[in-house]
């Protein structure tokens, strides 16, 4: 059962700017998922256009106002207050934004009526380098310290509380009891204050047209394959390539990389969008040049090469050549204005192979289908492939459309087992949500050598599930009970339990001192009856890595 | 000529009184103490004998469970000390019992608030402007950010989450002498008539206010209560025990602060605080500079808190000031 929290009760605060910053108040206090899309989803509901609109702009970085810098704020107060006085108060609260909005007299008396945030927005897209200095402290007059708190933050474009396009989204379908797959098929393309999306959720009116957008397109996903064994007449199987999925979108000249989340990665990838040749949408996994995965044939490096490509906005000419992306394909939604979503798979990977053999081999390959008989002989093949980095199996039927989300029995994942090793507990923190008492993020380490001969502990990686809640009073109690010093939320313990924890791969890392870094570390099982010294060493750790 | 108050020397400890051999507020045991209110970190055991307000006293006794060298002493009546030092308790609005403490010797006048503030409390008497040569002032949120809002906006806030979650309890972390039966005596004021829960650790000080008469309505322990009653109620508990285990026997609690630090988001997010409540017992900045100015002091010195910003305010204001070092007066939870 969803957990119903809801801070803000309909009829407090009153004004539409006081609702904006109640809204942001309410999501910088709130930790849990569940509570953001509910305190979002009220807010959507409840507020009216267009204020509802920038309002979510505002939340999901779509508004720059040119005119106002994070310097403005520091020069409007060096208008007003002792810059001593300025100094100490920044360094303790820690925000200009919200320093300032402490900070700005209050006026005498409201002559006007606090903005609205349509009329703010308005105000400051109006604002120019020339006026922003007095045009700018006319709106923070009408407001008080948490409106001026808002209004700053929505000048800024600084928000920082951790709200994602998806979350938005997702918040938007829940308020307004649409599909979140139909809200993202609508949504690009659409200009802040989206009234047509709106119209179309709110009041029922026709879906505003997306033709001759790159749009992204919900991607189909996958269960885990339990103990079940599946006919291969009925399902075909594909490797699991340890990327991340994407989709390559092109209409009619426009190309866009999409996420699995549906964020636009095109700029971090620009090799790939500027590959695509033909009018598109194709679903696929991107993977850096290398040998890790599959082997020569396989092609593909670890997801510890693909790693020093993410997030990056510049992406320089040596990163280009020393880890070279490519997608290997998976499926084809989209050809040439043909929707193939409909299609049963085998008829897709007609039209995918095909398509293929057209596109640039430098950027684009095929995810073979595994040339296996029967079940038993695919356990064979799987099992052959243990040695290498690839996550495991895919298992497509073979008669299904390409429907978004996860529909039971149309793909299935069949992860690779875990790997395996035994730590000692090194440090707790408590947990957040439901969580919040219990101390429930471990951090755990290796030996560093022979723990007999005076070798230490280093940390190697952290885990906060795998654990039942039984499993988790016990832990809990054991941090209590086994403190031997406090840093802040963290405890540490005095290293007497062994934990065995489950994996997917092991990478060399830069950033952890043990120098390796854990991908998908949980806790497997509590081995109460296992010796802290009999835990594993940092070399087992190190002589599982693939990179 | 230039006066130097020689006869009232601040140490890292106290507040020495030399010709009366007392001090005011001491951290660690003297023969004398003049104590200005019940806080730990003002009021500490062990000493020979403790000059006090009678209620002072009785928080005292409560905590420390010994009254050997009480000596009580009322609002506004004058006590003479050795060395020709008279001293007059005068009240500060802190918490019950809470006084400024005025000296008087060879017609120079010293006085020490103590923590203070200026707003209306409906658990204690209001301070009382003093004027003085010295003012020994706190100075606990001085920076200009501390604008503490009224506290009828902020029992409003509590009372409007609490309509909107009646499946829910609202938790209120609050400190367990002053803030907690002001919290409770604010929330009777706006109209809250309902039982309020306790945390056992609030129980006999609450009994104590009462019993000195300050109503705090019905008031029952989270102990003694089915998990079911409490859906839909205030609970009041220590700050500490806001993410501990005790807080499993709550309702899906929503978890709300009442301190004056709430001001500042990170500090309520360092708390894990969903609903932070500004309410704070001590003067905040405009409080502050306008007691200095009220009082018109030759020279402020300030205790403890953020003394830096309060000294460059005197700067700006061409008002002599200093910042006395004094050791283990801070207060994290108010």
């Amino acid at each position: 059962m969803q957990k119903v929290w809801g801070i803000i009760p309909q009829d407090f605060p009153f004004t539409l700017m006081e609702r904006f910053a109640a809204l942001l108040d309410a999501l910088v206090y709130t930790r849990s998922r569940n509570a953001k899309l509910k305190l979002l989803a009220d807010y959507l509901r409840e507020t009216p256009d267009p204020d509802r609109g920038w309002a979510l702009a505002a939340l999901t970085d779509g508004l720059d106002f040119p005119a106002v810098k994070s310097s403005t704020i520091r020069n409007l107060m060096g208008e007003r207050i002792d810059p001593i006085l300025w100094t100490l108060s920044r360094d303790y609260v820690g925000d200009s934004a919200e320093t300032a909005s402490l900070l700005w007299p209050n006026p005498e008396m409201l002559t006007e009526a606090p903005p609205t945030v349509s009329e703010a927005v308005d105000a400051l897209a109006r604002m120019t380098r020339a006026n922003v200095m007095t045009e700018l402290p006319r709106l923070l007059d009408r407001l008080d310290a948490e409106g001026r708190y808002a209004l700053l933050k929505l000048a800024t474009g600084a928000m920082r509380i951790g709200i994602s396009a998806r979350l938005a989204k997702t918040a938007f379908a829940q308020a307004f009891d649409v599909s979140v797959e139909d809200v993202e098929e609508h949504w690009h393309g659409q200009q802040p204050p989206y009234l047509a999306l709106f119209d179309w959720a709110a009041h029922g009116a026709a879906a505003p047209s997306s033709e001759d957008l790159p749009l992204f397109r919900p991607f189909m996903l996958a269960h885990p394959l339990e103990d079940a064994q599946l006919d291969l007449a009925d399902y075909a199987a594909e490797w699991k390539w340890d990327g991340i999925r994407v989709q390559v979108v092109r209409v009619a000249g426009n190309t866009r990389v999409y996420s699995r989340s549906g964020d636009d990665i095109s700029g971090t990838f620009p090799e790939i969008a500027a590959a695509l040749q033909v009018d598109a949408v194709l679903d696929g996994e991107l993977l850096v040049r290398g040998v890790h995965q599959g082997g020569e044939e396989g092609g593909a490096a670890s997801f510890n090469a693909l790693q020093q490509r993410l997030g990056r906005k510049l992406v320089s000419k040596k990163m280009l050549a020393e880890y070279p992306a490519f997608v290997r394909l998976y499926d084809a939604l989209i050809v040439e204005g043909e929707d193939l979503r409909p299609l049963p798979w085998h008829e897709r990977r007609a039209k995918l192979e095909a398509l293929v053999a057209r596109l640039d081999p430098e950027h684009f390959d095929l995810s073979a289908v595994i040339p296996a008989a029967d079940f038993a002989q695919l356990i064979t093949i799987r099992e052959g492939a243990r040695d290498n980095a690839i996550e495991g199996v895919m298992l497509k039927r073979r008669d299904s459309p390409y429907v978004a989300g996860r529909k039971t029995g149309l793909w299935y994942k069949w992860k690779r087992d875990p790997l395996l090793i035994d730590c000692v507990l090194m440090y707790a923190q408590r947990g957040s949500g439901k969580r919040s008492s219990f101390y429930s993020d471990y951090t755990f380490g290796c030996w560093d050598g022979d723990p007999d001969s005076g070798a230490e502990l280093l940390p190697v990686g952290k885990a906060y599930f795998g654990f039942t809640d039984e499993e988790l009073k016990w832990l809990d109690r054991h941090v209590r009970n086994h403190t031997v010093n406090r840093f802040g939320p963290v405890r540490e313990t005095d290293k007497s339990l062994v934990l065995e924890v489950a994996f997917d791969s092991v990478h060399l890392s830069k950033r952890h001192k043990s120098g390796l870094a854990m991908r998908f570390p949980r806790i497997d099982r509590i081995r109460m009856d296992k010796p802290a010294h009999e835990a594993d060493r940092i070399e087992t750790l190190k002589a599982m890595v693939r990179d | 000529m230039a006066r130097d108050f020689s006869w009232i020397r601040p140490e890292p400890w106290g507040i020495h009184v030399v010709p009366a051999d007392c001090w005011i507020d001491p951290s660690r045991p003297v023969d004398r103490a003049l104590v200005t209110h019940g806080h730990a970190d003002h009021a500490r055991g062990g000493h020979g004998e403790t000059v006090a307000t009678p209620e002072t006293l009785a928080i005292m006794k409560l905590r420390y469970a010994t009254s050997e060298g009480a000596v009580p002493v009322a609002y506004r009546e004058t006590l003479a000390l050795r060395g020709g030092i008279s001293a007059t308790f005068i009240p500060a609005g802190h918490v019950l019992g809470s006084a400024q403490i005025l000296l008087e010797h060879a017609g120079e006048r010293i006085v020490v608030t103590g923590d203070f503030k200026r707003r209306p409390d409906p658990t204690c008497p209001p301070f009382e402007v003093t004027p003085c040569d010295v003012l020994i002032t706190e100075a606990t949120f001085g920076l200009p950010v501390f604008r503490h809002p009224p506290v009828e906006h902020e029992i409003a806030k509590l009372l409007a989450a609490l309509a909107a979650n009646p499946e829910r309890c609202v938790l209120v972390g609050a400190y367990a002498l002053g803030k907690a039966q002001r919290l409770i005596a604010e929330l009777r004021r706006a109209g809250h008539h309902d039982a309020i829960y306790l945390h056992g650790a609030m129980e006999r000080m609450c009994q104590l206010y009462e019993e000195l008469g300050v109503d705090l309505g019905e008031l029952r322990l989270v102990s003694d209560s089915p998990k079911a009653d409490l859906a839909g109620s205030v609970v009041i508990a220590p700050p500490s025990a806001l993410n501990d285990r005790w807080s499993r026997r709550l309702p899906d609690p929503v978890t709300a602060m009442a301190s004056g630090w709430m001001q500042v988001r990170q500090r309520a997010r360092q708390r894990m605080v969903e609903l932070p409540l500004v309410i704070s017992d001590h003067a905040d900045w405009d409080e502050l500079t306008q007691t200095v100015i009220d009082v018109n002091p030759a020279e402020t010195w300030i205790t403890h808190g953020r003394e830096e910003a309060m000294l460059r305010w005197c700067q700006l204001n061409q008002r002599k000031a200093r910042a006395l070092a004094l050791v283990g007066y801070e207060d994290e939870d108010d």
